[in-house]
């Protein structure tokens, strides 16, 4: 195999996804990983030498428009779905001390 | 009369005569679901009440003259990635449990416009990563033409229910072949529009450059109906197309005569069942006896569609799913020490495996020193697969195909394997990459009685042609 992910890979990776793995999971996810890569690369073999890279199949332009409010006020409807709220608020976990 | 073996447009037609209602129609789908759903597990939430409400609003209007479209009146399923105001909408996965959204999305709304009753929330494979519905995390959907098959995925639920009569038609959403595949599997009609021709306001975002929501219906003229009524420019989507020539059912005409057809060989060799390409060039034939000229050729760059798709899917899931931390909405962890701790075990706990996997390839293509390597490259393969679709375009009006090249597998046996299952995508994927519409038929079965399905491409914004050429076959398909 000619990806070996390397086990701070693995813990770089698990920070940018932001998911926390298990011993096991970090074993598995180092052989996963290594072998899609090894398939993607297949993409090396074509010569893409001056190839525009192409984000959008059609020329994509952004939309303006002005900035008028045009939904209703839905704070307690959203807030209904967060895990936990107070006073109108998302309650999260103390961030500093 | 019996409602649950109708096609949309001639249920609505029956309504439309007073021969029966929508309220009729709604509660004999609903019995269908109570009977069968327990075997096939097509929906996630069942919406009872909320539908027989929505009927009865609905039979008011028709009566009063208020709605007279194709549709008014029918009852249909809707995969559950797509929100849907005061109804559970899960993606089929753990992290959304509890979602109720405060909105409709707009493929939803133009249904609604319609007169259509929405009946529930269908089964998809997690955040609609996955070919089979088996990465649910509701357990899986079997399918109703053999249970101890997978439906495909990842609208398999959708497929399913079209197929086992719980619905009269499902919208599912495609990003690598996600409607056609188990439209194929479960032998019905499945069609993904050219990109931006559906909103995807509303849609919860797996590849927002290849997603697109599209119908599952039991034939021709309900893809054709449907796929009108979803169309719409939207300014809430910034991807969304302005289309005039959305009058899709304008194209139900028996005619291929001169319509120019290619074939890819690169679409008929090694790992294609012999029965499934068996059943795609008998397809073939059918069109060239009714006047279209078939002919094969060489597409290229087939192989190198499946790695440019995984790399670019993944990065964008990867960026698309950060918004599922555990603090607007779904699962939290119980337990956790500050801040990121809960981010992160919130997502570890409340994503599933495939899903992990695709998080994880999509940061690492994405993370600094490997982004031109990895991503940008397979940006720049899919601008040469565009051009090849171009090149094709400049000599045929539709390219034909298989959709997969198996028919259904067993339950079980897909997943331990991701790449084996990735490869399955082969024939669909290309199309998600080039943004171009393409559609799945039933054209056969196999030994083992699984059906098989014929897959037609058109060049970007052709669906009329590809209408045309499925409803000429499906025409003669029942004529055999």
């Amino acid at each position: 195999m000619a990806n070996r992910i390397s086990d701070e890979t693995i813990e770089y990776v698990g920070i940018l996804a932001k998911l926390e793995l298990s011993g096991e999971e970090k074993e598995q996810a180092k052989l996963d990983m290594g072998r899609m890569l090894d398939y993607i690369d297949k993409l090396a073999e074509l010569d893409t030498t001056d190839v525009e890279p192409m984000s959008h199949v059609f020329p994509v332009e952004n939309v303006f428009r002005e900035d008028v409010v045009t939904n209703g006020d839905e704070r307690e409807r959203l807030l209904s779905n967060a895990p936990q709220e107070k006073d109108g608020m998302f309650v999260v976990p103390r961030t500093f001390e | 009369m019996n409602i649950v073996d109708m096609t949309a447009t001639r249920l609505a037609e029956a309504i439309r005569a007073g021969k029966t209602t929508a309220v009729e129609a709604a509660e004999a789908v609903l019995a269908r679901i109570e009977e069968e759903d327990k075997k096939y597990n097509c929906y996630v939430t069942v919406d009872r009440d909320g539908a027989l409400a929505q009927a009865k609003a609905v039979q008011g209007r028709i009566e009063a003259g208020q709605l007279m479209g194709p549709l008014a009146g029918v009852p249909v399923a809707v995969k559950d990635n797509i929100c849907t105001e005061g109804l559970l909408t899960t993606c089929s996965s753990r992290i959304l449990y509890n979602f109720v959204p405060t909105y409709t999305a707009e493929a939803v709304k133009n249904l609604q416009k319609a007169g259509a009753v929405i009946l529930g929330k269908t089964n998809m494979d997690e955040f609609a990563m996955g070919s089979t519905t088996e990465t649910s995390a509701y357990g899986p959907t079997k399918n109703p033409r053999n249970t101890a098959h997978v439906p495909g995925g990842s609208s398999g639920g959708s497929a399913a229910a079209v197929a086992a009569g719980e619905c009269v038609y499902a919208i599912g959403s495609d990003t690598g072949g996600s409607i056609r595949q188990p439209a194929s599997y479960c032998g019905v009609v499945g069609m993904k529009p050219t990109y931006g021709t559906v909103s995807r306001y509303g849609l919860i975002a797996y590849g927002s450059s290849l997603d697109q929501i599209g119908p599952l219906t039991k034939d021709v003229t309900d893809c054709a109906a449907v796929l009108e009524a979803l169309s719409s420019h939207d300014t809430k989507d910034s991807t969304s197309v302005f289309r005039k020539d959305t009058d899709f059912t304008s194209a139900l005409t028996d005619d291929v005569e001169g319509l120019r057809i290619g074939i890819p060989n690169d679409y008929l060799g090694e790992g294609l069942d012999d029965e499934v390409r068996e059943a795609v060039l008998a397809a073939a034939k059918v069109l060239e006896k009714r006047g279209a000229l078939v002919e094969r050729f060489d597409l290229s760059l087939v192989e190198y569609a499946i790695p440019a798709y995984y790399t670019i899917a993944a990065a964008e899931a990867s960026s698309n799913l950060e918004r599922f931390d555990g603090i607007k909405y779904g699962y939290r962890a119980q337990e956790y020490a500050g801040l990121h701790n809960m981010y992160k075990k919130s997502r570890s706990e409340g994503f599933g495996e495939e899903v992990k996997r695709r998080i994880m390839l999509g940061s690492f293509v994405l993370s600094s020193g490997y982004y031109d390597a990895y991503y940008l490259k397979a940006l720049k393969v899919k601008a040469l697969i565009k051009k090849a679709f171009n090149d094709a375009f400049a000599k045929y009006d539709v390219i034909l195909g298989p959709v997969a090249p198996t028919t259904a597998p067993k339950l079980g046996e897909s997943l331990a394997d991701p790449i084996q299952m990735y490869l399955g995508d082969i024939y669909t994927i290309a199309v998600n990459l080039a943004g171009l519409p393409g559609i799945s038929i039933p054209c056969g079965e196999d030994s083992k009685g699984l059906p098989i399905g014929l897959q037609l491409i058109g060049d970007c914004f052709q669906e009329k042609k590809l209408i045309r050429a499925a409803y000429t076959y499906e025409l003669c398909r029942n004529n055999f």
